[in-house]
């Protein structure tokens, strides 16, 4: 069996069309003094060419692709006119007395030098642009004209050696199914177009190129990283068992993506997405997040040396406020310890990190801290809907003298003419018990909580998670947590306010029902959870949820809890 | 001389369309652009040099610039590069 890197899913089947790129071979012509002007015009010339090419490549990647892959081509532009490039192929023809081609091929052969050499995979594969852009460049230079994949016009399955993005950007999807290549990543451009367009795809199989004829029967599953060539009748049936079964599964989805997070007699909560920075919104958006439940800024403040100042988390803040789209975004203030290592706060070693100076304590006493971040956070707020949450609250003293910093930083701001929300609402992070005891208090003071079970259940239990000998007597599921978060939503509902859950526990579908009956009103969790969550809520009716968290706030283990909530959902 | 460091946070580090978007801005100030990133100085306004820097994810960025729009250009590069997805 073929096998190789999986870099864009699906199942298809076809005929092979086995692609081969032009060839050629770089010309070392010599030329004499008098010539040298007029080589490195024949280069600006071919160059021009090639930009109109380019250009032209770019218009058809944004029409089949989107703005985001033709933007690709907007970079091969880009390093085509490079500067630096043009004063090397310049004094390789000057110094060297060599013709143009061999100019342009030295100079690329240069860059694809220094990009091999880096250690990110990422920028390795960059490479293979710029060797995508000098062959074109020579090639116009030699009046070679190149095949095009853009020609092909029956279905089928692509196999090449590899595919450069400018021809990746020219396959025909009416008619191009699927590729298999020899050589490439999973960063290429040639990868990113392939799952943009959703066209299944496998690389770097080092050999599929020698095993297959053109024309030969193929299967390619690119879910399973699996390559037939002339399959048998069985083998067909049963991989168009799975290609039936990824459709449905893709299509039920990308359905619930838009639909909301109802239950069948029509209550209805709001599923978020906990993200680490702007890298994550696209994922959030694809699985139908409503918003960001909590917002982690603890990367802002790691693997450094000084504290980010307000520009650059304000910029940070900004570019997901935006990127959510007017949907809600919960941002935590800063929320580390001594656990981890930020030399530049002279963190005490401590014995108990975890009840130790961390969060909201090291805000509170090195105020700069406190005042740059919800400065940053409350400029960004004019930017979308943000939110503020405090981490690791355990008082009511606490929240008002955080309510108290942040009106100082309004007026200021005021005073400085910055654009911010007014009324920007406030929330606790509930992961301490005593926030959970004291939640009637707290829940007159903000606008909201958020449960955080990790640490809530690590506090109530006295467990840490980390250490092996007793790591399983963690269980959120276990009545002295499942009664706190029961209090917690209560207390908040009585103040007309509502709760949600950051934690794990709120992208468990052995939870989610017990949670949703007990009054969630938001579950906040990782992007890809979201949709089987989502499925499980819309399949439910909310008073059977209901009654389902009030059994189980009757039982006395945890271990009839599972039992009950498995025999539910059988 | 102005000069401002920002973090990269961007998964893909200084990936194709950013770094595009960044030499592109760049290219539009007057001022000698530098950005400074794992021991290496390149000319801002080639995107070539930059893709040489191997900016990933948690690299310290430096950007420099001297000339009349040094420092508009420095805290402007600075806010696109902190803002990169």
């Amino acid at each position: 069996m073929i096998k190789g890197i999986p870099v864009s899913p699906g199942i298809t089947f076809g005929k092979a069309f086995v692609y081969q790129a032009t060839k050629f071979t770089v010309p070392l012509t010599t030329v004499t003094d008098d010539q040298i002007d007029a080589e490195i015009a024949r280069f600006l010339s071919a160059r021009a060419a090639t930009v109109v090419q380019l250009e032209a490549i770019m218009a058809t990647a944004r029409i089949n692709f989107g703005d985001e892959e033709a933007e690709i081509f907007e970079g091969h532009i880009m390093m085509t006119e490079d500067d630096e490039f043009e004063e090397e192929v310049v004094d390789f023809i000057r110094n060297n007395h060599k013709c143009a081609e061999a100019a342009v091929d030295f100079a690329t052969n240069e860059q694809c030098a220094v990009l091999h050499a880096l250690d990110d995979e990422y920028l390795r594969e960059r490479a293979t642009d710029m060797r995508d852009i000098g062959d074109r460049l020579i090639k116009n230079l030699m009046g070679i004209e190149s095949v095009s994949l853009g020609d092909i016009d029956e279905e089928v399955i692509l196999i090449a050696r590899d595919l450069t993005p400018s021809e990746t950007a020219q396959i025909n999807l009416n008619f191009v199914k699927g590729f298999i290549t020899d050589l490439g990543g999973r960063t290429s451009h040639t990868s990113i177009m392939a799952r943009s367009l959703e066209l299944p795809a496998i690389v770097g199989t080092a050999n599929v190129t020698g095993l297959v004829q053109h024309g030969d029967a193929v299967v390619l599953d690119a879910l399973n990283n699996e390559f037939v060539v002339h399959p048998s009748p069985a083998q067909i049936d049963s991989y168009t068992t799975r290609q039936l079964a990824w459709q449905s599964e893709r299509e039920e989805l990308s359905r619930l993506r838009t639909l909301p997070a109802e239950t069948l007699d029509g209550h209805r909560v709001e599923l978020c997405a906990n993200i680490g920075g702007i890298h994550d919104c696209a994922g959030a958006e694809r699985n139908g997040a409503e918003g960001v439940g909590l917002f982690r800024t603890e990367f802002l403040f790691m693997d450094r040396d000084h504290l980010p100042d307000e520009e650059e988390q304000l910029a940070s803040y900004r570019a997901v406020a935006k990127a959510m789209n007017g949907h809600p975004v919960i941002i935590r203030t800063m929320d580390i310890g001594g656990d981890k290592d930020l030399p530049y706060l002279d963190l005490p070693h401590e014995m108990n990190p975890f009840l130790g100076w961390r969060a909201i304590r090291i805000s509170l006493e090195r105020r700069e801290i406190l005042h740059t971040q919800l400065r940053a956070i409350l400029r960004a707020s004019a930017f979308g809907k943000l939110r503020i949450m405090f981490p690791m609250i355990i008082s009511v003293e606490e929240i008002r003298e955080l309510k108290d910093e942040l009106e100082k930083y309004k007026a200021e701001l005021r005073a400085q003419n910055h654009a911010f929300d007014e009324n920007i609402e406030v929330g606790v992070m509930v992961e301490t018990p005593a926030a959970a005891a004291i939640a009637h208090h707290l829940a007159k003071e903000v606008d909201f909580f958020s449960i955080g079970t990790n640490d809530l259940t690590q506090y109530t239990l006295a467990v840490d998670r980390g250490n092996e000998k007793i790591a399983h007597l963690y269980n959120p599921m276990t009545p002295a947590v499942l009664t706190l978060i029961k209090q917690v939503i209560d207390a908040s509902h009585k103040e007309g306010k509502w709760t949600g859950m950051c934690g794990e526990l709120a992208g468990d579908e052995a939870a989610a029902l017990v949670l949703l009956g007990m009054g969630l009103d938001e579950f906040s969790m990782s992007a890809l959870s979201i949709p089987r969550i989502k499925r499980l809520i819309r399949s439910t009716r909310f008073e059977q949820a209901r009654e389902m968290a009030a059994r189980v706030l009757t039982m006395p283990t945890a271990h009839e809890i599972s039992e009950y909530i498995e025999s539910c959902c059988q | 001389m102005f000069e401002k460091s920002v973090k990269i946070t961007a998964s893909e580090g200084l990936h194709t369309r950013p770094a595009t978007q960044l030499v592109k801005a760049a290219k539009g100030y007057e001022a000698d652009i530098t950005i400074i990133a794992n021991g290496k100085s390149v000319k801002a306004t080639s995107l070539l040099k930059v893709q040489t820097l191997g900016v990933t994810q948690g690299t310290m960025v430096t950007i420099a610039a001297e000339g009349a729009q040094a420092e508009q250009a420095v805290n402007e590069l600075a806010a696109l590069l902190a803002a990169m997805e």
